[in-house]
């Protein structure tokens, strides 16, 4: 076999050394445009997962990296000025021309034939290789080519970011957090050896042009941000090297390969700088692309396999980098937590760690977080308790009301069967507030008979130590619909009855067109809703929860798409906001204790609600004395693009939390209590609806 | 997890005779069912066609279409089919249905792909009401057959969620499934359905010397519609037992209700060889 790997950064020489070493009479040559001792960039990093498979892939560099690693096990998170300190991170860097250095030597050693200085403009030039490898780059020629056939998708970050060095010494992962009259600034900064490290700064990019960085020389840049951080630098200076300020770009490709033209590393993919995996992914594709040749007689087969085995892993990368990069975007919104929260929600960004695995590699850190947590539930001193529950086993005070655990269950028509796992808070089923208002005829109205019995059930919740809310609400147009045992929205066919709407548009295909509400209807529903709440706490209910999500009648004020009304409740936030919040208003007159409000963050769909106009509906909730937003999505239209991954409501409901400043239900297949612990004490929600029906666990 | 076999519709030379002899060796085996897929510009059979005959030769497999791409068909006529299967395998019938993904089945057929999902959605939403309602027979004596839904997207799962019975996937590895199974899963409870769906899952099988090659030419052929991803499909066909087996314990702990298995060569002794492995 003859190999031409065009590009001689970390992926295509170590690709060629293995290639070379795997057979030896094999011919593997390396093209590079840089003469063999320019690199760009300072430092690379590698997790211990990453070190285990360089180790068995080539164990003479492996010795050779090892003796200029820096190893340290610590994250420092520089915010308000304090300092978390979280250890039992293991990480190891080496300068990247240091890496360079002992590639090519190896590759030297081996018999692999390199070529720098050479710009290859055209792949024909390679036409005689049996492989043609693209190790070159985002903007390498190689992926630009066979575009066509790798079908690239990139994303550009809004986020500016640089690369500095610095002769600062650091024995930890470091993030500064540092707000001037320009705006917030962060630095990711790792050491590469005893005396050097990695310093990235990123920035919005209206806090860039505020900063003058966009008209800014390499020096004028320095300048400004040595002055920024003087504190944490104490004197040492921050060192260019190409440094300029730019947007990260995200590449994703449907394929790495095309006839015999195959790519690796950033040719192939890359995933946002703050999880740092750059370096680490490229050099795993050269080794499963060296296994997989060897694996196959057939190219192609063996292309196939590389692209098998390694695009799920990326696209996990690629995910949890998208994750990271979304928190450093949006970080100002965290500018009020305790450092403790700050530091557990930095640590937990990507999704791919988690409270357990902070309780493992950190017990002290996760003493520490639950410790403050429980003191700043129950209004105990801080600090005082050392030993305490995990954030989902701490007692939630809203008001008077003390809700023991943060688990929350959603419950059937069998209350009682719902109260008996143990959550904090059991929300019931949707009780209407009129025959009218029902969803099916199975549907609870809260008459006279509902309200015995619905005393009894409390009675009996208090019993087991749960809290209780009533959930109120009213079908609207996705009323006069068949049992939800035999589907959803399915119109009755007969004894359904009549709908009203906001504006009279049918919910599916086939159910009735509701009748636009008038003032009359609107006076009379929030006379019903209010009756109600009396009704509630006659029954000794904890809390209300009034359903303002899901397309229902209130919902259907709320949503752009469903309200075509142009009335004093149609057209802007404010009009198609007044049902609600009159509502709000009335059942507030009668009732006291925690009023909790269920909406629809986002419509999933072109022209609905998004998350910036549920925040600013939080908002108002807010004002208008409601304690505690349940945060669901969509179902506000028949047909929407909903998003069922896991935890799928959390992003959500950390935005109206942490930006309209309200407490938060977090929903959206919430499924385990390690997911209720990290999105508790990472600060993105007060209780969590935990899924306790999963597939793969329980019998059907 | 209950096992099936698919019956070889859509592999290449397979004669009416074949088809009979295969479900009647599948009724006699220990699979719990019979699948068949749906094509329009392809050479396979008829799907209710294929069921029909598969009925009228076996006492007790299940028969599933896995799956019917249902905007190609009228509903009423659709319905029709579903239940005349359905009473002609006495209550044995499994209806799967989907957009299905090529748009060329929707050019030799006449009918604009755009749209196709909100059609397909509105199909949903009337079929049971079409059996319950009793003018188009044969009318089920029970609630009519079992329906579920196939798609990965958002849009698919809530459709699921909202009109039928559980999911089927497509095809993939036991991890893919998972991942699958647990959205489906969310999207039901989304949607406030009582308990969780019924999850289906399906893989691709060739057993025997000099059969792996047929199979893989196949599924490249099958799947060419997909460009390079064809190729995975068919580095993925499992050809030993042993692969199998693992395939099988894969989907088994990912919580799949029944896996069923098609064969990619065309041969009648791939049905008792699957067997033999399943055992």
């Amino acid at each position: 076999m003859r190999y031409a790997v065009i590009g001689g950064g970390p992926s295509g020489l170590y690709f060629a050394l293995l290639a070379k070493k795997a057979n030896p009479s094999d011919e593997v040559l390396v093209v590079e445009r840089n003469p063999p001792d320019a690199t760009f960039g300072w430092g690379v990093v590698f997790s211990e997962e990453t070190l285990g498979a360089l180790r068995d892939a080539d164990y003479e560099t492996f010795t050779e990296i090892g003796e200029s690693f820096a190893r340290w096990n610590a994250i420092d998170i520089y915010y308000r000025d304090t300092m978390v300190r979280s250890r039992g991170h293991v990480f190891t860097g080496i300068s990247r021309k240091l890496l360079l250095n002992i590639l090519q030597r190896r590759c030297r050693a081996l018999g692999v034939r390199l070529e720098f200085e050479r710009e290859v403009r055209d792949v024909a030039e390679l036409e005689g290789a049996d492989l043609i490898v693209g190790a070159d780059g985002i903007n390498g020629l190689v992926r630009r080519a066979y575009g066509e056939f790798f079908k690239p998708q990139i994303a550009t970050h809004p986020t500016k970011y640089v690369w500095f060095g610095s002769d600062l010494p650091l024995d930890a992962f470091t993030f500064i957090f540092r707000r001037n009259a320009d705006g917030l600034f962060q630095v990711h900064a790792y050491p590469f050896d005893a005396r050097t490290c990695t310093f990235i700064v990123e920035c919005p990019e209206d806090a860039w042009r505020r900063a003058g960085l966009e008209s800014a020389s390499e020096a004028q840049s320095i300048a400004y941000c040595e002055a920024l951080f003087q504190p944490e630098l104490r004197g040492r200076r921050l060192m260019s090297n190409r440094s300029l300020w730019v947007n990260f770009l995200t590449l994703r490709q449907e394929s790495w390969h095309h006839g015999k033209v195959v790519l690796l590393g950033d040719a192939a993919h890359t995933a946002h700088f703050s999880i740092g995996s750059g370096t680490k992914l490229a050099m795993e594709d050269s080794i499963a692309l060296v296994d997989a040749l060897r694996r196959h007689e057939d190219l192609g087969a063996a292309l196939n396999d590389y692209e098998m085995e390694r695009q799920p892993i990326v696209e996990r990368f690629q995910e949890a980098a998208l994750e990271s990069s979304s928190y450093f975007e949006h970080v100002s919104r965290y500018a009020q937590f305790d450092p403790r929260q700050f530091a557990f929600n930095l640590l937990t960004r990507s999704r791919r760690i988690t409270y357990i695995n902070l309780t493992q590699r950190d017990p002290e850190l996760i003493r520490t977080v639950d410790s403050w947590f429980a003191a700043a539930a129950t209004g105990s001193p801080d600090g005082a308790v050392r030993l305490s529950p995990p954030p989902m086993f701490t007692p939630l005070r809203i008001g008077e009301l003390t809700i023991p655990n943060r688990a929350v269950v959603t419950a059937g028509p069998d209350l009682d069967a719902a109260a008996s796992q143990g959550a904090g808070l059991v929300i019931t089923e949707f009780v209407s507030v009129t025959e009218d208002g029902r969803i099916t005829p199975e549907t609870p109205v809260i008459d006279r008979a509902r309200q015995e019995m619905l005393r009894q059930a409390v009675e009996r919740i208090h019993q087991t130590g749960s809290r209780v809310a009533l959930q109120l609400g009213h079908a609207g147009r996705r009323g006069s619909m068949q049992p939800r045992s035999r589907g959803v929205d399915r119109p009755l066919r007969e004894g359904g009855w009549r709908l009203i709407a906001a504006s009279p548009i049918a919910y599916t295909p086939h159910s009735a067109l509701p009748k636009e509400v008038t003032p009359r209807d609107i006076a009379h529903v929030i006379k019903v809703f209010a009756a109600a709440a009396q009704a509630a706490a006659g029954c000794w209910f904890d809390a209300l929860e009034l359903n303002f999500a899901h397309g229902y009648l209130v919902a259907g004020f709320i949503s752009p798409l469903t309200n075509r009304r142009t009335d004093e409740y149609g057209g802007s936030l404010e009009n198609r906001m007044r049902f609600p919040l009159e509502i709000v208003d009335a059942v507030r007159a009668s009732w006291e204790r925690p009023l909790l409000v269920r909406i629809s963050a986002s419509d999933w769909a072109d022209g609905g609600m998004d998350l910036d106009e549920s925040v600013a509906i939080a908002a108002l909730l807010r004002t208008h004395r409601c304690d505690l937003i349940h945060v669901v999505m969509g179902q506000t239209v028949w047909e929407s693009r909903p998003d069922y991954r896991r935890l799928f409501g959390v992003p959500a409901s950390d935005r109206i939390r942490n930006e309209a400043g309200i407490p938060t239900i977090a929903t959206g297949n919430i499924t385990t209590s390690d997911d209720v612990n990290t999105i508790l004490a990472a600060g993105r929600a007060d209780l969590c609806v935990l899924e306790l029906t999963t597939i793969g666990t329980t019998p059907r | 997890m209950n096992i099936g076999v698919g019956l070889p519709t859509s592999t290449s030379g397979i004669s009416g005779q074949l088809l009979v002899d295969w479900a009647k060796r599948a009724d006699a085996g220990p699979f719990s069912s019979l699948g068949v897929v749906d094509r329009v510009a392809y050479q396979n059979y008829e799907p209710f066609t294929a069921l029909a005959a598969a009925a009228a030769v076996t006492q007790r497999v299940r028969l599933a279409t896995m799956v019917v791409i249902a905007p190609l068909r009228n509903t009423a006529i659709l319905a029709k089919q579903a239940a005349s299967v359905h009473a002609l395998s006495d209550g044995r019938f499994t209806l799967g249905l989907a957009v299905g993904a090529r748009g060329e089945d929707y050019a030799v057929s006449g009918i604009d792909s755009r749209g196709r999902g909100r059609r397909f959605g509105e199909q949903l939403e009337a079929i049971r009401d079409i059996w319950e309602e009793g003018t188009i027979g044969p009318t089920p004596t029970s609630a009519g057959p079992q329906v579920l839904v196939g798609g990965s997207s958002g849009e698919a799962l809530a459709r699921m969620a909202r009109y039928s019975d559980g999911y089927m996937h497509g095809g993939g590895p036991a991890r893919a499934f998972a991942g699958a199974a647990a959205k489906a899963a969310a999207a039901w409870s989304d949607l406030g359905r009582p308990g969780r769906p019924i999850v289906w899952g399906m893989g691709y099988f060739a057993l025997g010397d000099g059969n792996a090659d047929a199979g893989a030419q196949y599924l490249r052929h099958y799947y060419a519609f997909t460009g390079p991803f064809a190729e995975k499909i068919a580095a993925a066909n499992l050809t030993s037992p042993g692969a199998i087996t693992d395939f099988i314990r894969g989907y088994e702990d990912a919580g799949c209700d029944e896996l069923v298995l098609f064969p990619t060569a065309s041969s009648i002794d791939q049905v008792d060889r699957l067997a033999e492995v399943i055992g």
